[in-house]
């Protein structure tokens, strides 16, 4: 399909699809297995441009948004999973910054996200906290120039990795959601300490942990729009980074598709490929219209974000929701045609599986993202009448 | 000063098929890459140019217009400028044809401290070329650099590799230094490089350009000729040998007496 991508926005799908073949597929099996942080690869890709494709050229990117971002992310997430969320996590903790970070907070953090010397991280969930962000623990205490920050946050991608962290935190937690506020935090803040890396199913090249705030002062320019912002600034990030979830998922699910055609292709049984049997053939084809449904709505809805239009929470939703799933159905039926040799580790496509199954849970659950359809679905219907 | 890079455009070889009825290359449908060689001498180019203070890295390529796309590859990973010499009267030039032709067109650019080449092209692999050029500018040349240990803008001392090991020379410059894969892992290309390769102009410079004397180049002048390019015969499949261990053992045992003793 031709997706009337522009000039630059297919350099980046090509640089993003070589690097993965050349530098990413080569070593992913063996990050995979280690679960070490891939900073060589954050190398090639900071060497590349690639860590500011969807930052604005005046701070040091290349200025493009959510569609080139996501372009970024299913590419790199091709070659693998885990070891792409280096940079798209980075995006995750970014977005604070880009859609509600003042020109200071801009002009000090962006280049350096840009340049791909700092990776950024977004810190929301805690034990009590995820899908309900209103059930936040960490406070932010007004302590004159500085906020005082406690609590603990959980699972953080590119937790301990990161230099700098987007927070949402209660400065007022009678207020709920409400109460809550987003703040910039630097890693070498007195105060910020790390968890234990978790041993996680997939995307294991990529690191999570906790990230602990102890008597953490944070200087109150370092807070993003305004109090009791928090809870927004947290809905329209997510808004803006699901159409990266789900690039992700869409990236996993062509490699899963690429691995099946191919193998199918080399595979003999009864004398034959087992790719002439129509068993198979409608298996791949189903596997094919769900991965190319998948790319039309992730484009789709990242360039109606780009567009600036107003209530993106629907379709950013749906398009994480539906390739996700995609990628989980697309990657169980790719280890299926590799029978055996699929359950293997010496063959690709279970890493693939394992790696699927993240993109239906983080970012708020496909669960929660139907919530979100629905009730956006309802809204819209009430209007009408 | 100027580093110069010397590249060809070849048909990739990952999937190089012979027409078995014409003997030649099927080159419908094969991609035309950088010769890989090449690629670590661009790599290196740019090494030092990071090094240097006002050095700039120039590439030069002799071929058909298509190898325009192998110069814009090169400036999409840092190299300043690229330069591609192109003229029918070029067609049919040997190693020595090729290198009197490059070393006019160096001549033309000027101002060289090094020229860098791949060890050897992937398609003709005779590894002339740049000695050959050497030879045409009357500078030193060091094949097979493994190294740069050290450069300025007076000399350069580098690891030659040899069978047993490596050699280390020290030379003045301007010299060409042709180059191994030990030598490097050359870079992927940068988007900004991909945007500035886009828009780059690349001159294309021609016989007259370069005050070619006519008996030198093309097929005119080119000592050589080929006399027949054939593939050779496929090799037979070797035995495999099967069975329990002391057995087998034994028989392979008097198929080394036999090869050894006759």
């Amino acid at each position: 399909m031709d997706y009337l991508l522009t000039e630059e926005q297919q350099m980046i799908k090509d640089l993003c699809r070589q690097i993965s073949k050349e530098k990413i597929v080569p070593v992913a099996a063996e990050y995979d297995e280690k679960a070490e942080f891939p900073w060589d690869m954050v190398k090639v890709f900071a060497e590349s441009d690639i860590c500011g494709v969807y930052i604005a050229e005046e701070f040091g990117g290349m200025g493009g948004g959510v569609l080139e971002m996501a372009i970024a992310a299913e590419e790199l997430s091709w070659g693998c999973g885990g070891i792409s969320l280096a940079f798209a996590a980075t995006g995750l903790g970014t977005f604070p910054i880009l859609l509600y970070g003042n020109q200071e907070q801009k002009a000090k953090y962006l280049p350096q996200i840009a340049s791909g010397k700092k990776l950024a991280a977004f810190c929301i969930t805690e034990a009590e906290a995820g899908s309900d962000a209103g059930g936040i623990r960490t406070t932010a205490e007004k302590d004159g120039d500085h906020y005082i920050l406690n609590g603990t946050k959980q699972w953080i991608t590119n937790g301990g990795e990161a230099e700098i962290y987007t927070v949402i935190a209660m400065t007022n937690r009678s207020k709920g959601p409400r109460g809550a506020s987003a703040f910039i935090v630097d890693k070498d803040t007195p105060g910020v300490s790390f968890g234990k890396k978790e041993n996680k199913l997939g995307i294991r090249a990529s690191a999570t942990r906790e990230v602990i705030f102890t008597d953490c002062r944070v200087p109150k320019e370092n807070l993003l729009g305004r109090e009791g912002l928090g809870f927004i600034v947290a809905m329209k990030t997510f808004d803006h980074s699901r159409p990266g979830v789900a690039a992700q998922a869409l990236g996993i699910a062509q490699r899963a598709l690429d691995e099946a055609v191919k193998y199918s292709h080399e595979r003999k049984q009864f004398g034959a490929s087992i790719s002439s049997f129509q068993g198979i053939q409608f298996m791949l084809a189903d596997m094919a219209i769900a991965v190319e449904a998948s790319r039309a709505m992730i484009y789709s809805a990242a360039r109606m974000i780009d567009s600036g239009a107003k209530n993106v929470a629907k379709i950013s939703a749906m398009c994480k929701t539906f390739a996700s799933d995609t990628a989980m159905k697309v990657t169980t039926d790719a280890v299926q045609i590799f029978g055996g040799y699929g359950y293997m580790k010496e063959y690709p496509v279970e890493k693939l599986m394992r790696d699927a199954k993240i993109t239906q849970i983080y970012e708020g659950t496909n669960q929660i993202q139907r919530g979100v359809i629905a009730s956006a679905l309802i809204k819209e219907g009430l209007a009408k009448k | 000063m100027k580093i110069i890079v010397l590249i060809k455009q070849v048909p990739d070889t990952i999937d190089v098929k012979i027409d078995p009825v014409t003997n030649t290359l099927k080159r419908e449908g094969v991609e035309s890459v950088i010769n890989p060689f090449d690629m670590y001498a661009i790599e290196e180019a740019l090494r030092v140019k990071e090094k240097l203070v006002d050095a700039e890295v120039v590439v030069l390529s002799m071929g058909p217009p298509q190898a325009e796309d192998a110069l814009r590859t090169a400036i999409s990973m840092g190299c300043d400028k690229g330069i591609l010499v192109s003229d029918r009267k070029f067609a049919g030039s040997d190693t020595w044809a090729t290198s009197y032709t490059l070393s006019q067109a160096i001549k033309k650019i000027g101002d060289f401290g090094l020229v860098f080449c791949g060890k050897q092209a992937s398609d003709g692999d005779t590894a002339q070329v740049g000695p050959g050029v050497s030879v045409h500018l009357d500078v030193p040349q060091v094949t097979y650099v493994k190294k740069i240990e050290s450069i300025d803008a007076a000399g350069a001392r580098v690891e030659r590799m040899t069978e047993e090991g490596y050699d280390i020379v020290e030379t003045p410059l301007p010299v060409l230094l042709t180059v191994v894969k030990e030598i490097n892992e050359p870079r992927l290309p940068s988007l900004k490089g991909k945007m500035r390769a886009k828009k780059a102009e690349i001159p294309v410079w021609t016989a007259e350009d370069l005050n070619c004397l006519e008996d030198k180049i093309g097929l005119d002048g080119s000592p050589t000729r080929v006399v027949k390019i054939f593939t050779p015969p496929a090799r037979k499949g070797g035995e495999i040998l099967e069975g329990e261990a002391p057995e087998t053992a034994k028989k392979l045992a008097g198929f080394i007496k036999k090869a050894i003793i006759g």
